[in-house]
């Protein structure tokens, strides 16, 4: 498959790995940050932390729509489609999360609430076309690069007068949660140590390499924005190193394929005149994070299923034993938490951490928990 | 985030619409999120839209990158 | 039961199931006689008792039993007929063991198009005859509309173990895991039809009968340590059953597991990955080392199996952990799934 193998090609992998392990400076710690979860899955998927020397500590960031929505909000979804016995139309990644009581989308599907998996927003657009007496609710969650299609699809549905559509909106803004990261208190009190950013790749192609530039300029971390190939990832990594090692705080774009300093200025155009920022939203994990999240403009009010149904605010609280909040901030290792692998697994998921194969846990626990298993028989040997 | 893959535009449809192929799977997306796509360009295509055009010149210039160590190989933003 | 005297034929262009075809009476007999018999007879069926009479040889016999309630019912490269009759057969066959008859039982939900039962029951028949395998006896109920997904079906084979084969035994460090070709094939097939997610492929199932192929593999290596087709939850799941069963590890080498290049586009498509996608027409193969060329060599002759490849190797491992080096040079755990995989945006 062209532009993916070859960036999957795993002789230069081992020459990256060379480069990064003759270039980290002797008695240096690097912490970096991959904010993205689709990075987070190659490197789990595809065992990058096996290339990198002890030295390079990679941190998942908050970077999983999934991970990061509260729960009430997903409640909420759940009680539209089995109290106002609308068409739910859900992405995937939704289905297993686990809502209040560990309930969820694809629980109450079992309990004959009519949730549908889709792969595209269009998929909702036809379901609504299809069936003119239901009433189809689209269930947008998603970092940018997701939201320039849900906007499409509202303009498209305004257009076409379809009166049974509505999108019950949960998009929210990268930069404004890696700021919120480099804001936290145990960034700033230095209990956690970040030296850089590998900056999401798909997302960037929509927003540009510009709304990072603050990092940079006001926190003095680099950020590379990587491709979202495994090689892209090594050589993102090699290039921050370089970066911390001389000492400089730039944005570099080594995703110049598809990413540009402007971005996507249609994309962004079309997501401006149909979404405007919320007032608050709250994160899991790291809380009440301002200009972070989006909502549909008065003009498209119709379309809104908040407003349709008059949506309540559900606020619910993370499991007791969650320690999600910690990992979401690169603040806890999965493995540091008490019932990771025990009481929490992708099995029987406690938070969304686990759920979603982005989420941290759920990448370590499918894909590396093998290595700790590893170090403790050698150790206990 | 953002599971997006690059896929090849083979045929140009109505309704702002393209038909893309990925190592022989092809499926019709759409093209509201972008201008001026042809056919024979690659597109990156995350939940049924296409968001940017792949430019081959610069993804030659990447491989390129990957193998060179002894440069300091610098793109910047 | 001699033939009755039915004034209509039925109707097979657009007639439905009813729910009298269930009930043992008269309709039953009708839909047996009619097409049933017709589709599948042998001289084992035709006295349709309650039950089959056949001689048995010896040698220790096997029994295997599947249901099969695919959706949707018909597909590129099959349909739940011929599948139903691939699977058990397969699972028949993963002891050494020659197939030799079927037992069928449907449940057929009211409403159900003739013209599509017959075409499921033909293509059943097709399968069984392909393999010299009879359908002896079944069974047919019919549910309320509303309660069936159209058809489910459910079949019994039995077969026997030929002299000197013994599959099965004890896994030890260094034992090669052989893979009988491509995987994933057939749940991308599945996937490409279903609601919302369809993109046009030129993958079908790959179901197919391999008790030829596993006659072949056993004539190389008699004693092959273990034999299992990967179906649902893919190769993946097959593997962390064996590790979990036997107590040891297993370790794969990614670049070595063949997978057609359109099933690893459609993976990627959907976020997909293909180690966890059924397969019903491959198999999988742990032989001692010291056998491992000649059983790839065997498999390699036979049409089912050109593109068989050794693709890891069993190591001493308590957690029983299926690890994988990737291609890229680093390892992951290829673990079992708790449910069926979703596709995913992020």
């Amino acid at each position: 498959m062209k532009y993916i193998d070859e960036f999957r090609d795993g002789r230069l992998a081992r020459e990256i790995g060379a480069a990064i392990h003759r270039e980290v400076a002797p008695g240096r710690q690097y912490n970096l940050m991959e904010f993205c979860g689709g990075h987070t899955h190659a490197i789990s998927r595809y065992g990058i932390e096996d290339l990198l020397p002890a030295p390079v500590r990679m941190i998942h960031g908050p970077g999983c729509p999934v991970c990061v929505l509260p729960i009430g909000r997903l409640q909420m979804a759940i009680d539209l489609a089995v109290e106002r016995n609308v068409i739910l139309c859900s992405y995937g990644d939704m289905l297993r999360v686990p809502a209040w009581q560990g309930d969820s989308l694809l629980k109450a599907r079992s309990r004959g609430a009519d949730v549908r998996m889709i792969y595209s927003v269009n998929d909702a657009l036809a379901l609504a076309r299809r069936h003119p007496d239901r009433q189809v609710v689209f269930f947008a969650i998603g970092f940018e690069t997701t939201t320039p299609p849900t906007a499409v699809a509202i303009l498209q549905a305004a257009r076409e007068g379809l009166r049974n559509f509505s999108v019950f909106c949960n998009h929210v803004l990268t930069p404004a949660a890696m700021r919120a990261i480099l804001e936290s208190a145990e960034l700033q009190s230095g209990v956690v140590r970040l030296d850089g950013f590998v900056g999401p790749a798909h997302v960037s192609t929509v927003i540009g390499s510009r709304p990072y530039e603050f990092v940079a300029s006001d926190y003095h971390r680099p950020v590379v924005i990587a491709g979202f190939e495994p090689l892209d990832v090594m050589q993102s990594i090699l290039m921050l190193i370089r970066q911390v090692n001389a000492g400089r705080c730039e944005v570099e774009n080594e995703f110049i394929r598809a990413v540009n300093r402007e971005g996507n200025l249609k994309a962004q155009r079309l997501t401006n005149e149909v979404l405007e920022l919320r007032d608050r939203f709250e994160w899991r994990g790291l809380g009440p994070v301002p200009d972070s999240a989006l909502k549909i403009r008065e003009r498209f009010a119709d379309l809104d299923a908040e407003r349709r149904f008059e949506l309540q605010e559900r606020i619910i609280p993370d499991h007791k034993a969650c320690e999600c909040a910690d990992i979401l901030r690169g603040v806890k290792h999965p493995r540091d938490c008490k019932v990771f692998g025990s009481a929490c697994t992708p099995d029987s998921p406690l938070g969304s951490c686990m759920v979603s194969s982005e989420g941290a846990c759920a990448a370590h626990y499918l894909y590396g928990r093998f290595r700790e298993v590893r170090r403790e028989t050698e150790g206990a040997a | 985030m953002c599971l997006a893959i690059p896929a090849e535009v083979v045929e140009l449809r109505d309704n702002d619409e393209a038909l893309v192929d990925l190592g022989g799977v092809r499926r019709t997306v759409s093209l509201a999120l972008v201008d001026g796509v042809a056919v024979g360009d690659y597109v990156i295509v995350h939940v049924g839209y296409a968001l940017n055009r792949l430019d081959p010149e610069e993804a030659r210039k990447t491989l390129a990158l990957f193998g060179e160590l002894s440069a300091l190989g610098e793109s910047r933003a | 039961m001699a033939a009755r005297d039915h004034t209509r034929k039925l109707d097979f262009r657009h007639g439905r199931v009813e729910m009298n075809h269930g009930s043992g009476g008269k309709a039953m007999a009708q839909l047996i006689e009619e097409l049933f018999l017709p589709a599948f007879d042998n001289p084992w069926l035709r006295p349709l008792e309650d039950q089959a009479r056949f001689e048995v040889a010896g040698g220790r016999m096997v029994m295997a039993c599947d249901s099969h309630v695919v959706s949707p019912l018909f597909f590129p490269g099959g349909d739940i007929g011929s599948l139903s009759v691939h699977g058990t057969i397969n699972d028949v066959a993963m002891s050494g063991a020659r197939p030799l008859y079927l037992a069928a039982g449907f449940i057929l939900e009211e409403g159900f198009p003739l013209a599509d039962l017959r075409r499921i029951v033909e293509s059943m028949a097709r399968a069984a005859h392909d393999v010299g395998v009879a359908v002896v006896t079944g069974d047919t109920k019919v549910v309320e509309a509303g309660k069936g997904d159209g058809v489910f079906i459910t079949t019994t084979g039995v077969g026997v173990i030929p002299e000197g084969v013994h599959v099965g035994g004890a896994l030890h460090p260094g034992d090669k895991v052989l893979v009988s070709g491509p995987l994933g094939d057939h749940g991308v097939a599945i996937l490409s039809l279903r609601e919302g997610l369809s993109f046009d492929t030129t993958i079908e199932s790959d179901s197919a009968p391999l008790h030829e192929l596993v006659a072949a593999m056993v004539a190389a290596v008699p004693a092959i340590r273990c034999l299992h087709d990967p179906t649902r939850g893919g190769i993946a799941a097959t593997l962390n059953e064996v590790t979990r069963r036997h107590g040891i590890g297993i370790r794969l080498d990614e670049a070595a597991i063949p997978i057609r290049e359109p099933v690893r586009a459609a993976c990627e498509f959907l976020g997909l990955d293909p180690l966890y996608s059924a397969n019903e027409g491959k198999l999988v193969a742990i032989c001692e080392p010291a056998s491992a060329g000649r059983l790839l060599a065997a498999m390699r002759e036979h049409p089912l199996g050109r593109e068989a490849a050794m693709v890891g190797e069993v190591v001493a491992d308590d957690h029983g952990f299926v690890e994988m080096r990737t291609v890229f040079g680093g390892s992951r755990v290829v673990d079992w799934l708790s449910g069926e995989q979703l596709p995913r945006i992020c």
